[in-house]
């Protein structure tokens, strides 16, 4: 690869963390991973030998899937453990599992967990590197990685595009990944939904707080909508889900109002006919799978990366 | 022969007497048997033990009227006897415990434990602040009367708010048969919920759930607002916000009964040191914003504030060394409350005397005790404080039978380096 840059870190705690330089680094990469998936055999042996834990405290379908099949493409080892068969359920604690995993000397430990700031507990505690694949409501780096590598692959370029994010931005680790990571490579993001769901102080992240979903979407490259999750009618954030589908979900009026070659994105999984238009998920303007595509090919450049390969 | 001990030619700072000069102090039978002003005069002395004073204050015995010893039931974090020898090496003769104890102390059994292990320590004074609510559950008033027989001298169902406003005006209503303080743990819990830190930019970066400022400041109005309407005396406890310091200024301008606390990590942190999900710095009350510990500052100068507490809270590393959602709240605090406070006398935003008057006369008068003065036949209960000597604060060096502060680490300067209570030695770091 041809690519100039010395990645020094060894975790991916956060976007919060990269450079832009380390993320044009990592998006670069990652286009050029994504040939390996298109070929008949689809594995390169960057990783023999190298051992990788998927340690995951909240269900994940996609997300795990896609680092598991990313090392296994690297040609690593991976062993996956879920809160359901762990210690973790018997009374263990974070940092004991993280001492006992650390003594099986992994490489790497891939983590979810559902309370902000998990990983770099475990990094505080284990020789391994550690990738976040999402803590809490903090952030989900490669996530938000793989959403920049499908912008640039649609737009050529994501300086300047308007990107318009809607939804339960308060609980989004998602939003606040893409808030960061997006600003940092010269974008603009727009945020709304319902005021509840916009924590304070998401403008100190970079993100520009509009009144209405209208006036995000106005004009804007990339239209992201969030899954809104049916227990924040209780909390109360929100009155009902037919309330939240009615003024806040992602339609044919509102997309009309984005730019005509807008791109529409969801980090998935959807709430079909809540957040997004289900005709609008599955229409020309969607570059949904895409995301999910190009995970695989972003999370193999992020074990490469972390594991050397990014010395140039 | 009488056993006597000469405090020689140290700095008085004695504010309930008007003092702050150079003197000495002669004890004997554990009382105070003569202060001299000035130079000492050699011809004076008697045979006892002398202890040179230069370059030190010679201070009331410090009184902290909010810590928590854990005893009876955590006592893997603390108990009466360490908790009161740390208390004695931070230069206080005296504390006030809060009943969060397991079982809780709304009863005389919980309360007569704890005296009687205090008076075994020997450490320092203990009064056992009871509980107001049965449980400290909110389901209906504790036993005051047995409570104040016992010898509690003050009510308070601190690390929870009463949340029922009808029982906190009934609390506060039969707490005139006993003549009782009450001490409110402010904080509406529907506001502060799942919160783990104060809420704003800072607690949407790291993801972690907020605690709004309005949640103790809507509760310290309830409370002023229902102790005006019985007309009874109220204290606030560890307040950590700017409104909070508003709320009390103005009520007592308005001839209210109520006195305030706030603690050294309110004066001195901001959120900031919650940083890399420091649990360290996980408190409740939260740390807050820049203009948060500004208005502090400024309620200790003005005189809206009247106590410093340190709101010690030992836990062990079972309860820190987890996510930071886990972590238990709260932080030690009595080696670390001289220093501290001895920084905002060095930024000259409080006088020595002032600091003496927040650390050991407001918290007496408030709790209703003995102390706070240097008068000639008060108890010997004096500190003699170093506001010179610099030191690092390590953990190996911790008193506490737990570590958990976030000052562990730092270079301090200033300490208490003898502690007298009742004329005996129960610290010495001279």
């Amino acid at each position: 690869m041809e690519v100039e840059h010395k990645f020094s870190h060894k975790h991916i705690l956060g976007l919060e963390q990269l450079s832009p330089a380390d993320i044009d680094f990592l998006l670069r990469s990652a286009a050029s991973f994504k040939e390996i998936s298109t070929r008949q055999i689809k594995k390169v042996p960057a990783l023999r030998g190298r051992t990788v834990i998927n340690l995951f405290f909240e269900p994940s379908t996609r997300t795990r899937l896609s680092f598991e099949v990313a090392a296994k493409r690297m040609s690593a080892d991976t062993f996956n453990i879920s809160a359901s068969t762990s210690s973790l359920k018997k009374g263990e604690t974070l940092i004991d599992t993280a001492l006992n995993l650390a003594a099986m000397k992994p490489d790497i430990i891939i983590i979810r967990h559902s309370h902000s700031g998990s990983p770099g507990l475990l990094a505080k505690h284990t020789k391994a590197s550690i990738i976040n694949a999402g803590d809490g409501t903090h952030e989900h780096p490669s996530q938000g990685l793989l959403d920049m590598m499908t912008v640039l692959e649609k737009k050529g370029h994501i300086e300047g595009l308007k990107i318009a994010i809607i939804g339960d931005i308060a609980h989004s680790r998602v939003a606040h990944s893409n808030i960061i990571g997006f600003t940092k490579m010269g974008a603009s993001v727009s945020v709304s939904g319902p005021a509840t769901l916009l924590p304070r102080g998401i403008d100190h992240l970079g993100a520009t707080v509009c009144s209405s979903v209208d006036e995000a979407v106005e004009g804007a490259d990339v239209v992201m909508a969030l899954r809104i999750q049916t227990e924040r009618q209780k909390d109360p954030f929100i009155p009902s889900l037919r309330e939240y589908a009615a003024f806040f979900g992602i339609n044919k009026r509102v997309i009309s109002l984005a730019k005509p070659d807008a791109i529409i994105m969801h980090p998935g999984p959807m709430n079909r006919g809540v957040e997004l238009d289900p005709e609008l998920a599955d229409g020309p303007h969607s570059v949904i799978l895409d995301q999910v595509t190009n995970g695989v090919a972003m999370r193999m450049a992020l074990l490469y990366a972390i594991m050397g390969g990014g010395e140039g | 022969m009488p056993q006597s001990l000469l405090l020689k030619n140290g700095r008085i700072i004695d504010p309930a007497n008007g003092i702050d000069n150079p003197g000495s102090i002669l004890i004997e039978d554990g009382r105070i048997k003569a202060v001299y002003s000035g130079d000492f005069a050699d011809s004076l002395q008697e045979d006892c033990q002398v202890i040179d004073a230069s370059g030190k204050w010679i201070v009331p015995g410090l009184v902290d009227m909010h810590v928590h010893l854990r005893e009876p039931g955590q006592e893997y974090k603390e108990t009466v006897e360490t908790g009161t020898k740390a208390a004695a090496s931070g230069g206080f003769t005296a504390v006030a415990c809060m009943p969060n104890t397991s079982p809780v102390n709304d009863n005389e059994a919980v309360t007569a434990l704890i005296l009687a292990k205090a008076k075994k320590a020997g450490f320092a004074k203990v009064y056992p602040v009871g509980a107001i609510s049965h449980h400290s559950d909110g389901s209906r008033l504790a036993e005051f009367g047995e409570l104040k027989k016992a010898g509690a001298v003050a009510l308070s169902d601190d690390g929870q708010p009463v949340e029922n406003s009808q029982l906190m005006r009934r609390a506060l209503e039969y707490s005139a048969n006993y003549n009782f303080l009450l001490i409110s743990h402010a904080e509406d819990m529907s506001l502060s919920g799942s919160g783990v830190m104060n809420e704003g930019p800072l607690s949407t970066r790291l993801g972690l759930a907020g605690i709004p400022s309005i949640a103790e400041e809507i509760m310290i109005y309830r409370d002023l607002a229902i102790a005006e309407y019985v007309n009874r005396p109220i204290h606030i406890a560890h307040i950590s916000t700017r409104e909070s310091v508003d709320l009390i200024r103005r009520a007592k301008l308005k001839g209210c009964q109520v006195t305030a606390e706030t603690t050294p990590h309110y004066f001195t942190l901001t959120e900031k040191a919650v940083g890399d999900y420091n649990t360290l710095a996980k408190m409740n009350p939260p740390l807050r914003s820049i203009d948060d510990r500004q208005a502090i500052q400024d309620g200790l100068q003005d005189g809206t504030i009247d106590a410093i507490a340190t709101d010690h809270a030992p836990h062990s590393r079972l309860e820190k060394e987890v996510e930071f959602d886990l972590a238990a709240n709260g932080i030690i605090g009595l080696e670390t409350s001289v220093p501290l406070t001895l920084a905002l006398v060095r930024d000259e935003i409080i006088t020595p005397a002032r600091m003496i008057e927040l650390m050991s006369v407001n918290p007496c008068r408030i709790l209703g005790v003995e102390g706070g003065s240097l008068a000639q036949g008060v108890p010997a209960d004096i500190t003699l404080i170093d506001p010179d000597r610099i030191f690092t604060y390590e953990e190996k060096d911790v008193v506490s039978k737990s570590k958990n502060s976030p000052f562990l680490d730092w270079s301090l300067q200033g300490k208490a380096v003898l502690t007298l209570l009742d004329g005996n030695i129960t610290y010495s770091d001279l």
